[in-house]
């Protein structure tokens, strides 16, 4: 399968201290696909997703060696201004975490943030995108009330409105529909099988079926080690490495 | 972007400013103390009783308002041990989850422990005066239990709290009383902690002046009698500052030198005690 | 052999329970006795008047409060304006600016200071801050001052209240979750855009709650206001001028209070107004800060 690169890690190290998360991944996130990262708990997933916008940054003693490339430029290079760089992600977490504000404000505060002033285009940015999370429907009567009234599933979804909200190219997801109950999880992933037209996805999941669903590029980090990467049909039914084969089989978990 | 970077760095200095003057200010109280507190400090303020004419400058110590101290702190601390410990163990222990007067005493105590100082003394002197007693060790003893009786319970309550449920069902499931399960489980498992809260509670029944004023009187001898005047730290220093004499001005700062020594000695030791305690919790 | 361990534990049960309407019973014998001593004083003059006479003679048998409600709050908005803005600065750096291990060394710091008796306050106050008006902010201002004055008593009770403020804002920052702030930066703000519309806006309950708490705990601060504050009986007509506070009045007088007519009731009728305005204040709190911690369950 051919795919552009959008996201390039090359050699990547992240160290907490004196533990080391990740050791040295290479790999390459294809353009506009949906690419999962899948592997046992504490293997890495996580890190490796926070790396892709710098998120890491803020822990204590994290040390980060290699580059990772979005769109030809390291990111991790340190001229780059770490906002911009976030500015072109989004990501959602596994439990939602609605701002304290109103569900308009929750929409406008990426864009506020960067400079977007014009009420007339907030009014507008925050139809379109909560039309894109499939909340507009739910929510238009009451853009003012607080997030916070919100059910779950409509707060996640109001998440990836406001994540979209930036305008970014990638969208990232760590373990986005574990907190929700089935139907809020389907409506979700089917968001992101519309949203990988317009933008490159990377979901850390757990859930090997929700892989098989949802991915076109599968990524398998085993003890922070990136053991197996390639598109999904080759994952899941030729897989090359002993351990691929025995994740997948859901031996390891 | 400039406008914004300013009001960060702006903020940012304001907000290390206002760190620096807190702590300032609190390392000034005890610097000043102890500079101001040292030079007076000798062997006979802490051995000796007032003699004649002590506040006019001659000779004597605070022996009497140490010793006092002691005796009413310490009364008080026993005093409100015997009611917090039970109280709380009942409330952790014995009483149903949910229960309505768990969360009336909770409440209760909380609106204890806001009570000001002052008050409780007024409240002891209104007992005093049912009872017929006089300005004594033993009206101070009460003013000051009731004083720290809701600290010693909340941080009694907080530590036995933390005894995780499946704790007391191992216990129960192996035939044991709720009595026994309280004291041998429980209370062994929390004993640092417990002690913790007599200390602090200790520390604050110590230094408190409001309570006592108004219902232990002041002496210049070292009480031996509840129903005497007892002398009191707090007020010793009080009273000679409140002297025209430099030199009595002077014992007043090695009296609050001797207090405040006494309360960070047990601050320190009940902090120590609280970690150690929380490495070794069962979760 | 069983039956004995049972027989004690039903006692112990009994025992304990008795127990344990003593906190309940506590609260109300101190709002019931202070106001059965009011009575006297009660029944004579109308509360109006006590609350709103400016004339405080007790040996003419005049009680009015009006001076020393005065002199309470202005001390405690002293305390209050100097206090809140320092220490949410500070609370806020600790939290979210500081190193970890700066902020696990100051913190307990903080609350050791919390331990230093008020009399201990009162005699830096007098030491400091007294001579400090004096000599050098009362004629900066172009004024005379004793140094025993409203502003003496405002800045040694707003260093007093520093503790409590800075460690329950501490409690309730530390209770916004981290991914909320990641939440934030996720989307592209600094730091400083986090803190200010996020975690404050999150924590805005739980920090005005531990104002309050700081604001209960001033009005009813003795010791160290007394002896910096010049307990003179008249309304202060600016910082600089001295003042009574009520837990002052009720303090200094405990020699007369038997000795004249109504003074012990009219002193106690002041305590009961006092612990009913901290009541207030300190369950408020409380109920504010319990709603804070149901809402992160």
């Amino acid at each position: 399968m051919e795919f552009k690169t959008h996201v390039s890690v090359k050699n990547l190290n992240v160290f907490y201290g004196n533990e080391q998360a990740l050791k040295n991944i290479t790999v390459d996130i294809p353009d506009k696909k949906i690419t999962i990262i899948i592997g046992p708990s504490g293997c890495g997933k996580t890190t490796l997703l926070k790396s892709f916008n710098r998120l890491i940054d803020s822990v204590d003693g994290v040390r980060v060696s290699g580059k990772v490339l979005v769109d030809g430029e390291d990111i991790f290079d340190p001229k780059v201004e770490v906002t911009q760089v976030r500015k072109k992600m989004g990501l959602l977490f596994q439990k939602p975490y609605p701002l304290p504000m109103s569900i308009y404000d929750n929409v406008t505060y990426g864009p506020k943030i960067h400079r977007m002033n014009n009420k007339r285009e907030l009014d507008k940015i925050v139809e379109h995108y909560l039309k894109q999370a499939s909340l507009w429907d739910e929510v238009k009567d009451r853009l003012h009330q607080p997030a916070s009234k919100l059910s779950l599933g409509q707060q996640q979804r109001l998440c990836l409105a406001r994540g979209l909200a930036v305008e970014p190219e990638i969208i990232l997801g760590d373990e986005p529909t574990s907190a929700l109950d089935p139907k809020s999880s389907q409506r979700i992933e089917q968001r992101f099988l519309e949203l990988k037209k317009e933008y490159t996805i990377v979901i850390v999941t757990h859930i090997l079926r929700q892989a098989r669903r949802l991915a076109d590029y599968v990524v398998f980090l085993y003890l922070g080690e990136l053991v197996e990467h390639g598109a999904a049909e080759d994952i899941f039914e030729n897989p090359k490495r002993e351990m691929t084969k025995e994740y997948i089989k859901g031996i390891i978990s | 972007m400039d406008r914004r970077k300013i009001e960060e760095s702006m903020f940012k200095g304001l907000m290390l400013t206002s760190t620096l003057i807190i702590i300032f200010s609190l390392v000034l109280i005890l610097a000043t103390v102890i500079v101001k507190g040292m030079p007076a400090l000798s062997g006979a303020m802490i051995t000796q009783t007032p003699k004649g004419g002590y506040y006019l400058g001659r000779e004597g110590g605070v022996l009497n308002a140490i010793v006092g101290s002691l005796y009413l702190a310490g009364g008080a601390t026993f005093l409100a041990v015997f009611i917090s410990l039970p109280v709380v163990l009942y409330l952790n222990v014995y009483a149903k989850r949910g229960s309505r007067l768990v969360s009336f005493t909770r409440f209760s105590l909380d609106v204890l422990w806001g009570v000001p100082s002052i008050v409780y003394g007024a409240f002891g002197f209104t007992i005093m005066l049912v009872f017929g007693l006089r300005a004594s060790l033993l009206g101070g003893i009460i003013a000051v239990s009731l004083l720290i009786l809701p600290i010693m319970s909340r941080a009694m309550d907080e530590v036995v709290r933390m005894v995780p449920e499946e704790l007391l069902e191992a216990s129960y499931a192996l035939g044991t009383t709720r009595f026994e399960t309280a004291l041998k489980v429980v209370v062994r498992q929390t004993l640092p902690g417990i002690v913790t809260a007599i200390l602090i509670a200790f520390g604050r029944g110590i230094g408190d002046a409001a309570s006592v004023i108004l219902t232990a009187g002041f002496t210049d001898n070292i009480t031996y009698s509840l129903f005497r005047p007892a002398a009191t730290l707090p007020l010793a220093i009080f009273f000679q500052l409140g002297t025209p004499f430099p030199e009595v001005q002077q014992r007043a700062y090695a009296a609050a030198l001797i207090l405040t020594v006494v309360i960070l000695i047990i601050s320190i030791v009940s902090r120590i005690l609280t970690r150690r305690f929380t490495k070794h919790i069962v979760k | 052999m069983h039956s004995k361990r049972l027989l004690k534990d039903r006692v112990a049960n009994k025992f304990m329970l008795l127990l344990t309407i003593f906190p309940g019973l506590i609260v109300f014998l101190i709002v019931f006795g202070l106001y059965q001593r009011s009575r006297p004083i009660l029944a004579i003059k109308p509360l109006t008047e006590l609350i709103f006479s400016t004339s405080w003679h007790p040996l003419q048998g005049e009680f009015g409060l009006f001076p020393f409600i005065m002199g309470t709050l202005w001390v405690t908005a002293v305390a209050v304006a100097i206090a809140v803005p320092l220490c949410l600065l500070t609370a806020t750096y600790l939290s979210e600016y500081v190193h970890k291990t700066v902020r696990e060394w100051t913190k307990p710091f903080v609350d050791l200071l919390a331990g230093i008796p008020s009399v201990v306050y009162g005699v830096w106050g007098v030491l400091m801050i007294v001579p400090l008006i004096k000599n050098l902010i009362a004629p900066f201002f172009g004024t005379f001052s004793t140094g025993y004055s409203v502003l003496a008593g405002g800045i040694v009770l707003a260093i007093m209240v520093f503790p409590i403020i800075i460690h329950v804002s501490l409690e309730v920052f530390g209770s916004v979750p981290y991914e909320l702030r990641e939440a934030s930066w996720a989307l592209g703000a600094t730091k400083w855009q986090t803190v200010k519309h996020v975690v404050i806006r999150k924590a805005m309950p739980g920090v005005i709650a531990a104002i309050v708490l700081g604001v209960s705990r001033a009005f009813g601060e003795t010791m160290a206001v007394l002896m910096v504050v010049g307990n003179v009986a008249k309304v202060p007509s600016s910082v600089f001028d001295p003042a009574y506070p009520l837990p002052a009045l009720i303090a200094n007088n405990y020699g007369e209070m038997l000795s004249v007519p109504l003074y012990d009731s009219a002193l106690l009728l002041t305590s009961l107004v006092l612990l009913l305005v901290v009541l207030f204040f300190s369950i408020v709190a409380r109920v504010v800060l319990i709603g804070v911690e149901r809402s992160i369950q």
